[in-house]
């Protein structure tokens, strides 16, 4: 079985922040095309590989997904040899003092992210959080220079290099949802030792941080009959230990509520008992905040599942994953898919 | 036979001034990324020896672990000046086992907790790589993001590994690693790093005017103990501190005029007149401002206030010992990225050595 720890940490070092995602798309397109038949990209940016299937036209297609943003920065303001800045997607300002980033101007800059001493700051802040509009990026370059090489709107990066720790733990940012493109390449790589009567659709959706722009039209543009979503979810860890998290090692969580198309739910649920494969369920009363969302009300609608990945500290420069984890997912989809049988789509039904 | 070796090297680099080259700032990085939290300074000692070994003609390492290091000079009536550089920095010590990778800790030495959450932290003398994490901002209420995060409340986790060699009572740092920004520098621990390079620097170039006592000190950060007791063996006739001092030359919200920047970052040396600790030796600021005007080196006085160095536990041993301080200034110190401007660090060491250069036995009447 292939180590997928390099490609883990080659994709959470490329920059894709929401609305930006090509050169994090390069390479994923990169690790697919062998695993693949054909690659092409949406309209908006997100790359659909497609695998055929064994059964004869016409034939059932399951779209498999998996979004490739990341959060980040952006920068909102110059002022003398400091920089002002906003958020892409949901990002806590808390983590931000003392942050590593790239600038991504006229050329790729590094910077920190700066919290000034309460006296340069309004009272009512003093010895508080510091909101982010109130933080600076220190490019420690002159103001002249930084003027020629950063505009208004340039995006800003993450920079804190990937770390490995104890029992193949991998802590980073934008592992949130970089973890599940793996897991999706893993499930392409066992696909080709497998047959599978239906078509394939792997997508590495856009902007799902921000406006879940890409699933929704990617789902359109390729109407498939069923569609699985794979995203994290939260990891029980410092800080986090109550019913809505799920343990690092402990197997994958399946999606229940009217986000989860109940026959995809139970036949994923009954797939994962039957090969051993831990798991839990993850309840979500309204929606699941995932493509999720925008896939179930795609044109006339899609039948949607949703695995997700235990992560600690999500949407922190220091998300934590085990790659154990990473794996299970992308073996019960792959399994799941190889199952997929012609009469299928008869037993998929609310009732 | 070591005094032999001593005046070959001397006769060598008599011409040679210290100076702050490729040399000097690959010895930074090294010092920067070396983990020596107060209490815990042997990376740094190890590394203070290696440099300082062959340069010295005695060299002690105390009770406490202050490396205290003596380059005698020539001729007679030679004045002993005490310069000493803290070794230490602030960082984190492991209180707790809480679960398998999970561990409480304590500060040490003053950091913010605003600057803790979400950062990599190197754990223990192996520098085992952890993180100190966060609930999940979509798991938080409203109430709760307005509240600065205690640091009783954070943890270190170390993954997952049960075999893992971390233990209640290692130290940990930040995890960051040296790097060039611009005209700048960047790294952790720059105070009092940049302190120690380039105290390891005069060592290794000694003015013959003095006896050089340069202390290379310990827990300055939890209470300038290790000075204490330095200054208390060296028994000097005055004393310099080399130190890192902040730099709050960043704009105000507002655009009012920032009246409390402390030190500037490009206005070069920063002079101690007055900290929390410590009023300086009148003569000792006149000789250096002295020496940088006559010099045409850049100088600024650090605006009087509080804070302090090493020099608070120097002045007041034994009988009483003038002393004074020098800081590079640097901004973000005690967060995980410091900076320095490299230009400062060059135009310190300049002032620190044209000043040493410059004492005599009269220095003080």
């Amino acid at each position: 079985m292939t180590d997928f720890t390099p490609f883990l940490k080659e994709l959470i070092s490329a920059p894709g922040l929401s609305g930006h995602e090509s050169p994090v798309c390069d390479l994923i397109a990169n690790q697919w095309k062998p695993l693949v038949e054909k690659l092409s990209l949406s309209p908006l940016g997100s790359l659909h590989g497609f695998r055929r299937g064994e059964a004869p036209d016409p034939r059932s297609s399951v779209l498999i997904s998996a979004h490739m943003d990341a959060i980040g920065l952006m920068v909102k303001g110059l002022e003398e040899e400091f920089l002002r800045l906003t958020s892409v997607g949901g990002v806590d300002a808390r983590v931000l003092p003392g942050q590593l980033v790239t600038v991504h101007g006229r050329q790729d800059i590094p910077g920190v992210v700066v919290m000034p001493p309460d006296w340069l700051l309004p009272t009512e802040i003093h010895n508080g959080n510091v909101p982010i509009e109130y933080l600076w990026i220190d490019t420690g370059l002159t103001a002249q220079r930084l003027a020629r090489l950063v505009r208004v709107g340039d995006l800003v990066s993450f920079a804190q290099p990937p770390l490995e720790l104890s029992g193949e733990v991998i802590a980073g940012h934008s592992l949130d949802n970089r973890v599940s493109i793996v897991a999706l390449t893993h499930c392409l790589q066992e696909l080709t030792q497998r047959v599978h009567q239906w078509d394939v659709w792997v997508v590495a959706t856009v902007q799902e941080e921000e406006t879940l722009g890409g699933a929704a039209t990617s789902a359109f543009q390729l109407r498939p009959d069923v569609a699985v979503v794979v995203d994290v979810t939260y990891g029980r860890g410092p800080g986090a230990d109550d019913h809505r998290t799920f343990p690092l090692g402990g197997g994958l969580t399946l999606g229940w509520g009217p986000n989860v198309h109940p026959t995809l739910f139970k036949a994923f649920k009954t797939l994962a008992e039957e090969l051993e494969i831990p798991y839990s369920v993850e309840v979500f009363a309204h929606h699941s905040g995932t493509d999720a969302i925008a896939l179930q009300v795609t044109a006339e609608g899609i039948p949607t599942v949703l695995l997700s990945i235990p992560l600690r500290y999500m949407h922190t420069p220091v998300e934590m994953v085990m790659m154990k984890d990473i794996q299970r997912t992308g073996r019960l989809l792959a399994e799941f898919i190889a199952r997929l049988g012609p009469d299928f789509m008869n037993k998929v039904n609310m009732d | 036979m070591r005094n032999k070796q001593r005046d070959k090297i001397m006769t060598q680099e008599k011409s040679s001034a210290p100076r702050i080259a490729a040399a000097q700032i690959r010895l930074l990085e090294r010092l920067s990324n070396a983990c020596a939290v107060s209490g815990d300074e042997g990376a740094l000692r190890q590394v203070v020896l290696e440099q300082v070994r062959s340069a010295a003609d005695d060299v002690i390492v105390d009770a406490l672990g202050n490396v205290l290091v003596t380059c005698r000079g020539q001729g007679k009536d030679r004045p002993r000046v005490m310069v000493a550089a803290h070794m230490d920095e602030v960082g984190f010590l492991l209180t707790h086992k809480e679960n398998e990778g999970i561990f409480h800790f304590d500060t040490v030495g003053r950091i913010d907790a605003r600057q803790l959450v979400g950062k990599p932290v190197l754990v223990g003398s192996e520098q085992i790589p952890g993180v100190i994490g966060v609930k999940p901002v979509h798991l938080t209420e409203i109430e709760e993001r307005s509240k600065v995060i205690s640091i009783k409340s954070l943890r270190i986790d170390i993954g997952l590994g049960k075999d893992s060699k971390v233990k209640v009572g290692d130290r940990a740092t930040f995890a960051t690693r040296f790097f060039r920004l611009g005209r700048n520098l960047c790294g952790k621990a720059f105070d009092d790093r940049i302190g120690v390079a380039t105290l390891i620097e005069l060592v290794t170039h000694a003015p013959t005017n003095i006896d050089l006592l340069a202390a290379f000190t310990v827990q300055e950060e939890i209470g300038l103990r290790g000075a204490r007791v330095a200054a208390y063996t060296f028994d000097p006739d005055l004393a310099f501190v080399l130190d890192c001092t902040p730099a709050f030359d960043l704009p105000s919200w507002d655009g009012e005029e920032n009246t409390r920047y402390n030190t500037r970052l490009g206005a070069g040396p920063a002079i101690y007149i007055a900290d929390g600790g410590t009023i300086s030796d009148p003569r000792l600021i006149q000789l250096l401002v002295r020496t940088a005007e006559e010099e045409g080196i850049p100088y600024q006085f650090r605006q009087p206030g509080g804070g302090g160095t090493d020099a608070g536990a120097i002045q007041r041993q034994r009988a009483g010992i003038p002393s004074v301080s020098i800081s590079v200034p640097g901004r973000y110190l005690h967060t995980p990225v410091s900076l320095v401007r490299l230009e400062d660090w060059k135009q310190t060491l300049n002032l620190v050595y044209a000043a040493l250069r410059r004492i005599t036995s009269k220095t003080l009447t």
